[in-house]
């Protein structure tokens, strides 16, 4: 699946998309957080307040507990602040 | 009518509103919102806004769909533009229009509620001193302001 980053989450990360290839035991939103936290050090500074987060996949905002399986994109970024 | 655009240039907003009303007869109401850049007292240069491709669209239409699945309105524009935007420059334009001022008075802050806390769109306050500048915070007040239009409507 691809993975999508925006605002300082992108920054943190120093991508803005990658594919990334989870292991089938993660099975939610909060699960994805919590593995890409342990792929280096941007990644952890990125999701060290997972409150802090905000996830879509396909475009729909997703929280936590939602699975992501059959995902074709999923984005993670700060709390929105348009208008 | 139903226009959404996201979109890097700016918009004509009375002529934007003014489009819901043209050449109808039922129209009894037009609500224009226009939010814009303001300077911070001298301190901002810019405002750069990024957003979701795709998804801000998308997200767009679902907050004037449960708008339009909640009051009777004749039409509904939503324009937000993203990038660099200076200190006088408008942001977005939210306008409704309706039959009675109540629906589209209403409207038009339930969308901007949702809008600010909903829609994907990140600002970045670019310094007068040079400064790239931080994100900007999400306000709790925002999420306030949304909130109250999740409450079940009164009897």
């Amino acid at each position: 699946m691809k993975a999508v980053y925006f605002a300082w989450v992108r920054e943190r990360i120093g991508k803005n998309e990658e594919v990334i290839e989870p292991p089938p035991e993660v099975a939610t939103v909060a699960d994805l957080i919590a593995w890409l936290s342990g792929r280096g050090e941007g990644y952890a500074n990125a999701f060290a307040k997972p409150n802090g987060i905000r996830a879509a996949i396909d475009r729909a905002h997703a929280g936590p507990n939602v699975g992501i399986a059959g995902a074709r994109e999923i984005a993670f970024f700060p709390p929105m602040t348009g208008g | 009518m139903r226009v959404i655009r996201v979109q890097k240039e700016d918009f004509d907003a009375a002529a934007e509103a003014g489009a819901l009303a043209e050449g109808r007869r039922d129209v009894g109401a037009l609500i224009s919102f226009v939010g814009l850049c303001r300077d911070e007292g001298g301190r901002l240069a810019a405002l750069e806004i990024e957003h979701y491709p795709g998804m801000a669209e998308a997200e767009i239409a679902r907050v004037v769909a449960s708008a339009e699945a909640r009051w009777p309105l004749l039409g509904v524009v939503v324009i937000h533009r993203y990038g660099a935007i200076a200190p006088g420059e408008r942001i977005v334009l939210v306008a409704t229009a309706a039959a009675h001022r109540a629906e589209a008075f209403d409207a038009a802050q339930m969308l901007m509620d949702y809008l600010k806390t909903q829609a994907p769109f990140w600002k970045r306050a670019r310094g007068t001193d040079g400064s790239t500048g931080d994100w900007i915070d999400a306000k709790p007040s925002d999420e306030d302001r949304a909130a109250r239009w999740r409450e079940p409507p009164r009897a």
